[in-house]
């Protein structure tokens, strides 16, 4: 039994002016029906990349090697044609600012007929009707009075379940989610992610969700791969990557996830630092620039560490031991997170 | 800048790389504009260009003195009275002692009429981009900054200017006034038609300046209006106005040269490209060098300006597209 | 919108008083007599007071500029009994030198003016914004390094120049096409279209180059925006991703451009008109300037202000037409 959406060993490579970035090193997972995943990471960690690498939607100056197959049609080898019509179709995408994200000169209804006209061939009519249902069904309040206004005059979350709306035009199997709530107030992301999960459960579709937030994936996530510096840290089950952390990078997320029952300035624990240029990727693990709990000089800043399993499928790429990290996990981290590690069960 | 080619995300790493390579650290705008500028070969083409061209209007003395030709001396010996003053020699008299021929009917040398004309077209240009820089600031800065009546007059004001059909309007009047110091007039009636564009360009970032956190927060703190104009505004202004100039250059040159070529402009014996190449109108099918030469030096003036001021503005705003 | 264009007629109304204004005192102010250069040669002190008296110059400068006003919507009467002349409306003055109202000048050369103006737009437009478009699609391409090199060429070349020199080759030496000259359009299209192809190309040339920097730029940043990859993300031809999501949102400021550009061209194209002798609006300018003819000089001043008023008036309106974020109240 396959699952729905498997990507196996992903490498992306811009060539730029000043050198090869290397956005996306070698990542692979599955996601399958009525499964979500959620990628985390700082932005320059590669998710977004990922993510528009299994659209085929990068454009410029790239390499794109592994592959990515989508229901058995491999996608990266593909005859470009292809893909697009399964773009908007069997896969579609939701993108971070809603409001560039939509056309401005189009209406939503415009908008949404279109994606469902190409893919369906069905008539205006049918297709405006289905814009109505859909909109109905993100939740916007008297679909048939706003399909024919224009993006600007929607609030910040009505615009984004446009966006929605209009991924799910066509059924997909497929929804990839690139930061969905990261532009709306905190209140308008709870709604946005239930109705992501919402109408997962209803449709069966396969979520994979990117966000910088580990708190916006506990909600609705089945799985969480943590990716650093274009690598995959760690893998496994929410309850593995959320209760037994394996890697000090996903730590320091753990540290900085978005709480509401915080001043806004303890709210945030950020890891110290910034993240390294794709560029030039510091040697060894790419991490130990910034890790707390490095060993140097050997083998942190010396050898890649391997991404082995520790027990089941939880999968992590650290040099530390399996014992090492237990303890440390248990002794500096669990105290400061239990709260939000509460929260997120 | 690391911003990878056509990678669509929005975030750029850009202090990512900056503090990883450690190349880019610690370097002002001024000089990331400057190390923007060096590797844009157009741009440091057009640079090269206009620095010759400013060292041949200052040395103009110097190199009609090689020449040995003023540049409104007349030559009779170089020109042939029976055939109607065309210039003695093949090519319109360009030889060993006419570098680049003469004119024809008063002889008088091509070369120094040319290194003259650079004089004349660059402080004319350069004297009216200057007074229409200085005052587009000025009353950039006061209307985007006071606001309220003082931008609306401003406002106004700009709106008139724009709406004036200037070249006729600028034929008109010059032709009218008296001929004393030509020059210095062309300066001051194209300088004071063209402030409105540096105004409302300037007037415009001014608006956007004032609404970020530094500019907010000196005023907070009890900066004296004085400080926050020259210390916060200005030197943020600086790069735009950079730019503008030098793409109010090459526009200037290029009016002031229609204007002598209409005959409104600088006056004879005062030699100017413009003026150049109307005198030559009636003679480019016999001696083409005498119309194709003045051309030349005026295409490739303002294009080397035009080039530089494209490469300024790429280096000073980059957008992020990865030109 | 309707209050919004009101209100914008209001000040197109008072732009072009000031402008008015400001043209009539410095043409007073200036040194020069315009009845003794109406009065031509054979001059007595007599007939210079006389038509002095005929154009109303003896009377204070705020009286004669309300009168001039005046008369623009009611037409006036210069002069009395026999030597009376009629202005009627719209009465931008009466040039003493070519014994006729400035208005019935200004409509003679209207035709050819507007002639120039749209062909050459035509011609720019099809060729600025294809090459615009093409270049930004190819980026960094063999033919958009090439055309951006032509285009900086044409920006940079005067159009007298351009002018001399198509001249010197399509007509002098390839003799394939007439001396340019105004041909009625509606007599004879074809004839037209070669007498006038010249000035055409000289005009286009300058514009095709601006505007296909104007297009590439615009291009190159509409296709970088987040739309245009929700657009690609539907699945949508890569054909209708350029065409609908990008050329519409790229174009509509260069075609707010082309309208003041228009504009400024039905005013008289001054230097392409002299340079071929063609009788329009701008070589009237130009004539009336080397005479002296201030009432000629007067009405071409404000009658190409008000194409250029009207022309930002009317691309304001067509922005709020085709961008829906943009609303006037």
């Amino acid at each position: 039994m396959t699952s729905l959406l498997e990507v196996e060993d992903l490498r992306v490579r811009f060539s730029t002016e000043d050198g090869v970035v290397r956005a996306v090193d070698g990542v692979s997972f599955e996601v399958d029906r009525g499964q979500t995943l959620g990628i985390v990471g700082e932005s320059g960690s590669g998710k977004s990349v990922t993510s528009l690498a299994i659209m085929g939607l990068l454009r410029g100056r790239f390499t794109v090697e592994g592959s990515v197959t989508l229901g058995g049609d491999e996608l990266v080898r593909a005859d470009p044609d292809f893909v697009r019509e399964l773009r908007g179709n069997r896969m579609a995408m939701i993108f971070q600012d809603p409001l560039s994200s939509l056309h401005p000169y189009y209406t939503v209804g415009n908008q949404i007929i279109e994606a469902y006209r190409l893919h369906t061939g069905a008539t205006k009519r049918v297709a405006r009707k289905r814009a109505v249902d859909l909109l109905g069904r993100v939740g916007i309040p008297q679909p048939e009075g706003r399909i024919d206004d224009y993006p600007h005059q929607f609030s910040g979350g009505m615009r984004q379940r446009v966006m929605i709306a209009m991924a799910l035009a066509c059924d997909p199997e497929l929804l990839i989610a690139d930061e969905p709530t990261t532009a709306l107030d905190v209140t308008v992301q709870a709604q946005i992610l239930n109705l992501i999960a919402d109408l997962q459960e209803e449709f069966g579709t396969a979520v994979i969700l990117i966000t910088h937030d580990l708190g916006v994936v506990a909600g609705v996530a089945d799985e969480a791969l943590v990716m650093y510096a274009g690598r995959p840290v760690e893998h496994g089950t929410l309850r593995q990557v959320f209760y037994e952390p394996r890697h000090p990078y996903t730590w320091g997320l753990l540290s900085s996830v978005t709480r509401l029952d915080r001043e806004p300035e303890h709210r945030l624990r950020p890891i110290s630092g910034n993240p390294p240029s794709l560029i030039d990727v510091p040697s060894g693990c790419p991490f130990h620039p910034r890790c707390p709990y490095r060993m140097l000089p050997e083998p942190c800043s010396t050898e890649v560490p391997e991404y082995a399993p520790v027990n089941g499928g939880h999968l992590v790429a650290c040099h530390l031991s399996e014992q090492e990290r237990t303890e440390t996990f248990a002794r500096d981290i669990l105290p400061r997170v239990q709260s939000s590690v509460r929260k997120g069960g | 800048m690391a911003v990878p080619v056509g990678v669509p995300e929005r975030q750029a790493p850009g202090p990512t790389t900056a503090a990883a390579g450690g190349r880019v650290e610690g370097r002002s705008l001024p000089q990331m504009a400057w190390r923007r500028l060096r590797r844009d070969r157009a741009a440091m083409a057009g640079l090269g260009v206009v620095s010759a061209l400013v060292l041949i209007a200052i040395f103009a003395p110097v190199l009609t003195w090689l020449n040995g030709y003023s540049p409104t001396q007349f030559n009779p010996g170089a020109i042939d009275p029976a055939l109607g003053g065309v210039p003695k020699g093949p090519l319109g008299g360009i030889g060993a002692e006419h570098w680049l021929g003469v004119e024809p009917k008063s002889g008088r040398d091509i070369f120094s009429r040319l290194v003259y004309g650079a004089r004349v077209s660059l402080l004319i240009s350069v004297g009216a981009t200057g007074v229409a820089v200085v005052l587009g600031t000025v009353f950039g800065i006061v209307a985007g900054y006071v606001g309220g009546w003082a931008d609306a007059v401003i406002g106004r004001t700009m709106d008139v200017l724009l709406s004036f059909p200037s070249l006729i309007f600028m034929i008109a009047l010059v032709a009218m006034l008296p001929n004393a110091n030509r020059p210095l007039l062309l300066i001051v009636v194209i300088g004071f038609f063209g402030w409105s564009y540096v105004g409302r360009i300037v007037r415009g970032q001014t608006i956007s300046l004032a609404q970020r956190e530094f500019v907010e927060a000196a005023r907070a703190l009890g900066a004296s209006t004085r400080y926050i104009v020259f210390r916060e505004l200005l030197p943020n202004l600086a790069g735009p106005i950079l730019v503008v100039a030098t793409l109010t250059i090459p526009t200037y040159i290029a009016v002031e040269a229609a204007l002598s070529f209409l005959g409104v402009g600088v006056k004879p014996p005062t030699p100017s490209w413009g003026q150049m190449l109307s005198d030559a109108v009636d003679w480019y099918q016999v001696i083409p060098s005498y119309f194709v030469l003045p051309g030349l030096c005026l295409f490739i003036t303002v294009l080397s300006f035009n080039l530089l001021g494209d490469g300024l503005r790429d280096a000073i705003e980059p957008r992020g597209d990865g030109s | 919108m309707i209050r919004y264009i009101v209100r914008r007629l209001i000040a197109v109304a008072g732009i072009l008083l000031v402008i008015c204004g400001i043209t009539f005192v410095i043409f007073y102010v200036l040194p020069a007599d315009p009845a003794t250069l109406a009065c031509g040669r054979a001059c007595t002190p007599e007939r210079i007071a006389e038509i002095q008296h005929q154009l109303g110059l003896d009377r204070p400068i705020y009286q004669q500029f309300f009168d001039y006003v005046v008369g623009i919507f009611a037409g006036r009467t210069f002069g009395t009994g026999e030597a009376a002349v009629q202005c009627p409306f719209p009465c931008l003055g009466f040039s003493y030198q070519n014994n006729l109202p400035v208005w019935s000048l200004l409509m003679d050369r209207l035709p050819v003016s507007a002639s120039i103006a749209i062909g050459a737009a035509a011609l720019w437009l099809l060729v600025g914004l294809g090459a615009g478009v093409i270049s930004a699609l190819r980026k960094g391409s063999l033919w958009d390094r090439g055309a951006m090199v032509v285009a900086l060429s044409g920006v940079s070349l005067p159009v007298y120049f351009t002018a001399l020199v198509l001249l010197y080759v399509f007509y002098i030496r390839l003799e394939l096409i007439p001396y340019p000259e105004f041909v009625n359009p509606f007599t004879d299209p074809a004839g037209w279209i070669s007498a006038m192809i010249l000035p055409w190309i000289t005009l286009a040339f300058l514009f095709s180059a601006m505007y296909a920097r104007l297009t590439r730029a615009g291009m190159l940043d509409t296709m970088a925006e987040n739309y245009v990859r929700t657009a690609r993300a539907k699945g949508l031809p890569e054909r209708t991703v350029v065409v609908k999501h990008g050329m519409r949102a790229a174009l509509t400021p260069v075609i707010t451009i082309f309208g003041i550009d228009l504009g400024q061209l039905l005013g008289g194209a001054l230097i392409t008109e002299t340079v071929f002798g063609m009788p329009g609006v701008g070589q009237l300018a130009y004539q009336a300037i080397g005479t002296i003819d201030q009432p000629v000089i007067m009405g071409v001043t404000l009658f190409a202000a008000f194409f250029i008023v009207f022309a930002n008036l009317i691309v304001d309106i067509l922005y709020a037409v085709l961008d829906p974020r943009v609303r006037y109240t």
